[in-house]
């Protein structure tokens, strides 16, 4: 589903150049639920910013179901964007005055899929995530939980290729992580490919595969056992 | 572009900041204002001031003599003279250009005594010796009977046609007119029509109270022989009568040895020249209020611009998700130019629709007043309104323009930085 090689970024801070990734080398195959650790300055987010195509490699490859991710311009990457991935923020990322429908319509809206549709769809993600009840609530009436139980819906509504989840949980309590984290869990249950960087080991611990990065390389790349979140919460 | 979630959502941003979208507006609608009503108070100084010209034909001269002040070819200075009437065929035949060459004389005036009689009612008129082509140089309506006609002029007819003014004066009310006999300084004219001029300026009054006579008449009955008074010259539409009038002079000159560096022997009037000099004012005036409220206009958009600028910024972040979810960077820039393009309309279309309201209170208080010197009927054209419309799109667009731009710039990646 997802292969890199050889990934470098550098990124130039006044006159020093700082080398960020250096050399990347992985693959993830459909269904997947890979967890990207490392601490800050790893490189963890811009390796994150590469495959949602917000930034742009200096070299090596990033193929996406196939389809090799080059040239991007900005007509073409917002595209993909809507077409290949779904985004979630640690900071939920919701626009404050559109309801949780609302949100949840837009990657569709995008698609131009027609108004009736969207609403159809986007109240059926937003049931799955067991929001069906505030659809109609505005952002700042949901707990922070429910927010990025909103933008998990947003992020499946457009039925992606690849879940990109930025620190999913780092704005939540654990209580209210772990209920994130089950949702996670039940939709790559379904056959989802879902990236998360986090820097939390028992999130981590939560994804099937974990990749460690430091200083810009991959130093451990393992499968694991995976933890249940359900069994965090009652 | 009349989709219902873009016109939603540029609802919700432009009403998230009630106070700051109509500070913004005023801008914009307060620009528009000033621009149609000073495009509507030029408007109305130029009407009141054309209704002075009434209906005259204004590519007209007029020319006569004076007394010569140069010895010319064995004839002495201060010699007396007089344009013939075989002048015009002359003139006609010079100068193709011409449209009407119109001969006059004149009898009666400023405070002149009384000239006509009929039975025991006496008047003092002005009397014309015209030909018929005067009707078209210093227009009237007949109201009843005909103007003078080509038969009048060959078979000498005595016959007059005069205004309502002049009826007025001399007959009873309901009175038939036509056919009567007036006895203008002792001869008998019979009226054959009566008419009414439509000027509206101060001299209204003056010009209803004229009588006008064949020239061959008026020449035969009141011994001028062949002189004529003075000539009203219209060129055809095309020509100006100021490039041809130097050459008119000369040629009369010439005809009446008169020494072709004599300025003072042919006096002339250039309607044409006045009307122009009026009608460059104007134009200076239009300009002005066009340059004035273009100018606050301006400050109006820039006002807009600068808001545009301010919500992209904060909408920094929002526009970055919406970037991070697929959103083209043409939607955005849409969504930007029509919100900008919405705000400025709306405004000014307010605008339009004030001034409108204040032209039609100026309008209704003049109505109510009766009529001002050199002011009438201050108004704007569909035109007009409809290039304000056309310079309130454009000036939406350039005010969106920057912010779009710099909307489109804003990278995801920036936008969606954990700060």
């Amino acid at each position: 589903m997802i292969e890199i090689r050889d990934l470098h970024k550098s990124y130039q801070m006044g006159s020093n150049s700082l080398h960020v990734l250096k050399g990347i080398n992985f693959k993830a195959e459909e269904g997947e639920l890979v967890a990207i650790m490392g601490s800050s300055g790893s490189g963890k987010s811009t390796l994150l910013n590469i495959l949602g195509m917000l930034d742009e490699a200096d070299t090596g490859d990033y193929i996406l179901d196939g389809v090799k991710i080059e040239k991007l311009s900005e007509t073409k990457a917002a595209r993909y964007r809507n077409k290949f991935l779904g985004f979630v923020f640690q900071s939920f990322n919701l626009i404050n005055y559109k309801t949780a429908m609302e949100n949840v319509a837009l990657p569709l809206y995008y698609q131009k899929v027609s108004r009736k549709d969207r609403e159809t769809k986007a109240l059926k993600y937003l049931e799955q995530v067991g929001l069906k009840e505030w659809a109609n609530h505005l952002p700042s009436e949901l707990s922070g939980g429910q927010k990025q139980r909103v933008a998990i819906a947003r992020a499946m509504a457009a039925e992606p290729k690849v879940l990109l989840a930025d620190e999913p949980t780092g704005a939540l309590d654990s209580t209210t992580s772990y209920e994130v984290m089950d949702l996670i869990q039940q939709i790559n249950d379904q056959g989802n490919t879902i990236l998360v960087v986090t820097h939390e080991e028992d999130i981590a611990h939560m994804c099937k595969r974990i990749i460690h990065l430091r200083d810009g390389v991959i130093v451990e790349d393992k499968k694991i056992d995976q933890v249940r979140a359900s069994e965090y919460v009652q | 572009m009349f989709n219902r979630d873009r016109w939603k959502e540029i609802l919700e941003v432009l009403t998230s900041n009630w106070f700051r979208t109509v500070l913004t507006a005023f801008g914009v609608f307060w620009g528009i204002l000033i621009l149609i009503i000073l495009l509507a108070a030029g408007r109305g100084l130029e009407n009141g001031i054309k209704a002075d010209f009434g209906d005259i034909a204004t590519n007209t001269m007029f020319i006569w003599t004076r007394r010569t002040t140069k010895a010319y070819k064995g004839l002495p200075k201060d010699r007396d003279f007089n344009f013939k009437v075989e002048d015009r065929e002359v003139l006609r035949t010079r100068f193709p250009q011409l449209r009407f060459i119109s001969p006059r004389n004149q009898l009666g005036g400023f405070r002149g005594g009384s000239n006509v009689v009929r039975g025991i009612k006496t008047g003092a008129y002005n009397i014309y010796g015209d030909y018929p082509e005067i009707i078209n140089q210093d227009p009237m309506g007949i109201t009843s009977g005909r103007f003078i006609n080509h038969s009048d002029i060959g078979e000498k007819r005595k016959v007059a046609v005069i205004g309502e003014g002049v009826v007025a004066e001399l007959y009873e009310q309901g009175e038939e007119v036509l056919g009567t006999y007036i006895k203008i300084q002792g001869v008998n004219f019979m009226v054959v029509g009566t008419y009414k001029k439509k000027s509206n300026d101060g001299d209204g009054e003056e010009g209803q109270k004229q009588i006008f006579v064949p020239f061959t008449s008026f020449s035969q009955a009141f011994n001028r022989a062949d002189n004529v008074g003075w000539m009203a010259i219209t060129a055809k539409d095309g020509t100006s009568i100021t490039s041809l009038k130097e050459q008119i002079v000369s040629v009369l000159k010439e005809k009446h040895k008169v020494h072709p560096e004599d300025q003072r022997a042919i006096g002339y009037f250039d309607l044409y020249e006045q009307y122009n000099r009026v009608e460059s004012l104007f134009g200076a005036m239009r300009f002005i209020a066009y340059f004035v409220g273009i100018l606050v206009l301006l400050s109006g958009i820039i006002g807009v611009s600068n808001i545009m600028l301010i919500v992209v910024k904060e909408r920094t972040k929002e526009i970055g998700i919406r970037r991070a979810l697929g959103e083209q960077p043409w939607s955005i820039r849409k969504q930007i130019l029509l919100e900008s393009l919405f705000l400025t309309i709306i405004s000014g279309m307010a605008g339009i629709a004030m001034g409108a309201l204040f032209i039609y209170g100026v309008n209704s208080l003049l109505d109510a007043s009766g009529p001002v010197d050199m002011f009438a009927n201050p108004s704007v054209s569909l035109g007009v309104v409809t290039g304000a419309l056309v310079i309130l799109i454009l000036s939406g667009l350039l005010a969106g323009f920057i912010p779009a731009q710099s909307a489109i710039r804003v990278k995801p990646i920036d936008a969606l930085r954990n700060e």
